[in-house]
This record gives C-alpha cells, structure tokens and sequence, in this order.
C-alpha cells in the first residue's frame, strides 16, 4: 500500500466544519443543510460511486437537481475525496471550481451541473433510459429535488413519463423543507403515485430510515422517497 | 418528389441498424415512421409523449451515458418551446445532439403561427457550438442527416422543409459551393431558396452562392468571392431576415462591404393558406427577390 493510492475520508461529524469552510451568499444558507443528512447517507451507504470512478460505465449516477445550496454536496464531495478540502475555502470566487451552482465541467463528481431549477429529473431519465437501452443494469440513477422545485412542470413531464414507463432504476429523493408554494398535505407522494412510482416519505434528519428507504426494492417501478426536514420558514 | 422528412425516418432507422450508439428521441411527432426500427432497437426509439422539456432533458440524459441522440419534432416544438433545455442540457452539460426540425418557417400554413419557427436559427446563434445545416433537397438531407450524426458529440441542428429545391448539389456539411460567377455582387442563397434565387438572378452579373452549412459560416467562401463579385452581397435565407447578416459581416470585417439580409419577415401575417402564398408575402418568390436584388446592386449588375 501506498500514500498514492489513499483516499482521505472523513465522518459525518466533520461535515459541519468543512461547511464552515465555505462562505455562501445569505439566501442558499439554510436550503445547503436541508440536503446534509440525505446526502450523507447516500454517498456513504448507498451510491456505488468512487473518486477513481469517475467515467466507469457501470458507475451509480447522481444528479443533484436542485443546485441551489450546494455547500452540503460540496462537504460530502470533500469528505469522500471526490474533492481537495482545500478546494472549499474559495467557494464562489472567481478562481474556484465550486459555484454557488455547481458546473459538472469543473466539479470532479458532478454528473451535472444545475442551479436552474426542473432540469435533474428530466436527465436523470434519460440517463436511466440511456443505461437500459445499454444493457447496463447494474447502475441506479439517483436525483435528488427539493419540494419547491417540483412546482416547476418539466419535473411533471419526467414523473408522468418514468412511472409508465417502468425505470426501475430510477431514483428520485425530494428534501421537503415545505417550501413550496401552492403545496398540499401529501401532495407530493401523491403525485408520484399516481404515476406508478413506488414511494416512501421518511424523517430526512434519520439515517437509518432514510436507508432503510433508499434501499427499499421497488421491482419495476421508479421509486421516490420524500425526505421531510424542518420547515424553510422556521 | 418525397420531403425532406419523407427521408428522415429511413435514413436514421438505417443508422439506428449501423451504429450501437444512435438513439431517437421523439415526442408524439413522427412516430409511425420509426415502428419497424422500434422493434428491432426497443432500447434506442423513445417516445415521450407530448412533453417537450423531456424530450431534450432525456435527450442529454441518453448522451450522458455515451449514446448518440437524435431528437425530433417540429422546430416550434423543438427549438423554441424547450429553448433553455437546449441551452443547459445540451450545452452547459456539454451533451452532444442531432436536433432535426419539421415545419420550418411556414411549411403548414394553414397551421398558422404556433406552428411556424422562422427565428429558430436565429436562437441557436444566441447559442455557442452549433453547427446548423439547412439541406436544400430530399438528397442533401440525406447526406447531411447522416453528417449530423457521425460528427462525434456534436451539437448538431438539421432543419428540414417542404420548400425544396428541383435539384440536389453536391454538399459536404461544411462548405458554401459556387453555383454561378459573375462580377457585380454576391448572392447567397440558403437551403431551399436556391431555385428562387437563381430565376431571380438570371441574366444578373453576380456570383450565387449555395449554404447548406450555416453554421459555422463559411465566411472564407463569401470572402473568396467578393474578390472577383466585388463586396455587394445579398444573403437569402428560408428563416429571419438578417439571421446571417452579422457572420457575414464578420467575414468581410477587412473590407468595405454592404450587406442585405432577405429572408422571413417578423411580421405576424395572420393568414393561413399555402406555402407559396407565404414565399410571395415575405417577398422571398423569384420576382419579388429579383426587384429587390436588382435594387440593392443597381445598375451595374445588368449585362
């Protein structure tokens, strides 16, 4: 073995300091931590996924939709060695690979760039299609949205398609910080039911059920777990 | 004679058999002429239904993965309505497309306005990396369909048309070709605007040149030709007037030159009717483009 071949990573318990390590702009602070806990559990547990990985065709993909916020994506990318720790403390400055929107293009790990919201599940789609028609079962496609986001209709487009169209291997996680507008009491699970998605809404502050929903089977359905977290407004 | 589109769905079920990596993405639009190639390649023939931010985020999302995406429906549909998933799917994930249009400008004009897309080569140029071909006849669509697709991972657009020309030229996807050479202007006829613009021009002494590649312009050719045509030049276009008229300013950026950018006028006609009666409103018939050439180079064109 060899210090070459290392990758450092880190616990969860060090995310909230290399968060600290980023300065965003006031409006995406409290959006950047609804996503942590999720984040966490799936880079740790579920995503086959792997800094040396990168363009391995049998890769897990995740698609962060909902770009906004980032710093939470970003710290797990650091913690898993995706990216340099050194990298956080430019955040957002004109030098640094790390927007306020990440860029797949700069972002080791990043399979999309996104901060314009509905554009994630979408891709994902045809990223799912892409692998089927490839013979590639192995990989899972994950994205992950947040509540508001879904008040966008593309998303609609891709829910309405997905479930009929049996892609079982797609994954779509909702951070449900109840921001959305116009929303409704179990409107969002409903919606995704109604389009033969197998779904699960869990605490998205508890690991255990969040993998529990993660890793749930949902033989020839998409499947969304909806992850509620305290309130955007509270 | 067949459309343009009358091509399309045998030649890229062709590929479909040819290469592993081609894929079609359709949306409710031109489905039947895929059946036979979806039941051989299941995989690889996507029908999303009337959802057209899906059918360009799908469209990357099948790229991302290494396959080779060839979307269509009609330009309103394909261009306009999905405009910023062509900008962020496409281009600021850096995932490779074929778009190929129906419809055009006014190709069904008793359609009316929802289904006319005269700006969309004008909204790809807000764009960077397209490469925009706007085929002529049945044969270079062919051609140029299967250039579309073969050019790698890039973004690739193909407008096809009703209008057409009698005859096919020889294309290669890249360059402008010199079809008449005279000595008193330059004439560039787009796509299917050649027949026109060569009744329009008979007995003119003017250069006429033939674009099939729109983009990238090829602003070496144009540059080429005002050596002997002088640097008068008339740009013919099936879309927006003027869509052309900056790149070919760019090509002439060292010297002196004029430029009059004809094409499809902004104006909302409101009328419906046939093809040939939109030509003539826009003023694009081979009589209104020869008042209107003729006026522009002046009196020395006449031989």
């Amino acid at each position: 073995m060899t210090d070459a071949t290392q990758t450092y990573t880190s616990a969860h318990a060090d995310l909230a300091g290399l968060m600290g390590l980023m300065t965003g702009d006031e409006k995406h602070g409290p959006a950047a931590t609804s996503t942590l806990d999720v984040l966490w559990v799936l880079y740790d547990r579920v995503l086959r996924v792997s800094p040396e990985g990168g363009d391995d065709p049998g890769r897990d993909r995740f698609l962060l939709s909902k770009g906004h916020g980032p710093m939470a994506y970003y710290a797990v990318l650091a913690a898993k060695g995706f990216l340099p720790v050194e990298w956080l403390a430019g955040f957002g400055s004109y030098d640094s690979p790390l927007g306020h929107h990440p860029d797949r293009t700069l972002v080791p790990g990043a399979e999309i760039g996104s901060g314009s919201l509905g554009h994630g599940l979408p891709i994902a789609v045809g990223t799912a299609l892409g692998l089927r028609a490839q013979g590639l079962d192995e990989p899972r496609v994950w994205t992950l949205v947040g509540d508001a986001e879904l008040d966008e209709g593309s998303n609609h487009e891709a829910i309405a398609f997905a479930g009929p169209a049996g892609l079982d291997r797609l994954h779509t996680v909702v951070v449900d910080n109840s921001s959305a507008t116009y929303a409704r009491p179990g409107g969002i699970a409903a919606r995704f039911e109604a389009a033969g998605w197998s779904t699960l809404t869990v605490d998205g502050r508890d690991h255990e059920a969040l993998y529990a929903a993660f890793t749930a089977p949902h033989p020839g359905r998409p499947h969304v777990v909806v992850a509620r977290v305290e309130p955007k407004s509270a | 004679m067949d459309t343009m589109r009358d091509r399309f769905a045998p030649v890229v079920s062709r590929l479909l058999d040819e290469d592993p990596r081609v894929a079609v993405v359709l949306a409710a639009i031109g489905t039947d002429g895929f059946a036979a190639a979806a039941r051989r390649h299941p995989g690889r023939v996507v029908d999303v239904g009337i959802r057209e931010q899906l059918l360009i985020g799908a469209a990357a999302g099948l790229a991302l993965t290494g396959l080779r995406p060839v979307v269509h429906t009609f330009a309103s549909f394909l261009v306009e309505r999905p405009f910023e998933q062509v900008k962020l799917d496409l281009g600021h994930q850096e995932a490779g497309a074929v778009l190929v249009s129906a419809a055009a400008s006014f190709d069904w004009p008793a359609g009316g306005y929802t289904h006319m897309a005269p700006g969309d080569v004008a909204l790809l140029d807000t764009l960077d990396g397209w490469t925009v071909h706007v085929p002529g006849h049945p044969d270079e669509a062919e051609t140029l369909l299967r250039h579309a697709v073969a050019a790698g991972d890039d973004k690739v657009y193909v407008r096809l048309s009703v209008q057409a020309n009698g005859q096919a030229l020889p294309v290669d996807g890249e360059r402008f070709c010199t079809v008449r050479e005279g000595r008193s202007g330059v004439v560039v006829a787009v796509g299917p605007m050649l027949d026109a613009v060569l009744a329009a021009t008979e007995g003119l002494d003017v250069t006429v040149l033939y674009a099939t590649t729109v983009r990238p312009f090829d602003g070496a050719a144009l540059r080429r030709a005002t050596e002997t045509a002088g640097t008068d030049v008339v740009l013919v276009e099936p879309y927006l007037a003027g869509t052309s008229t900056a790149a070919a300013n760019d090509g002439l950026a060292d010297v002196p030159h004029r430029v009059l950018g004809l094409g499809v006028g902004r104006r909302e006609l409101r009328r419906y009717g046939r093809l040939e009666e939109h030509v003539a409103a826009h003023g694009l018939d081979a009589r209104s483009l020869r008042e209107r050439i003729s006026g522009f180079l002046g009196a020395t064109v006449r031989v």
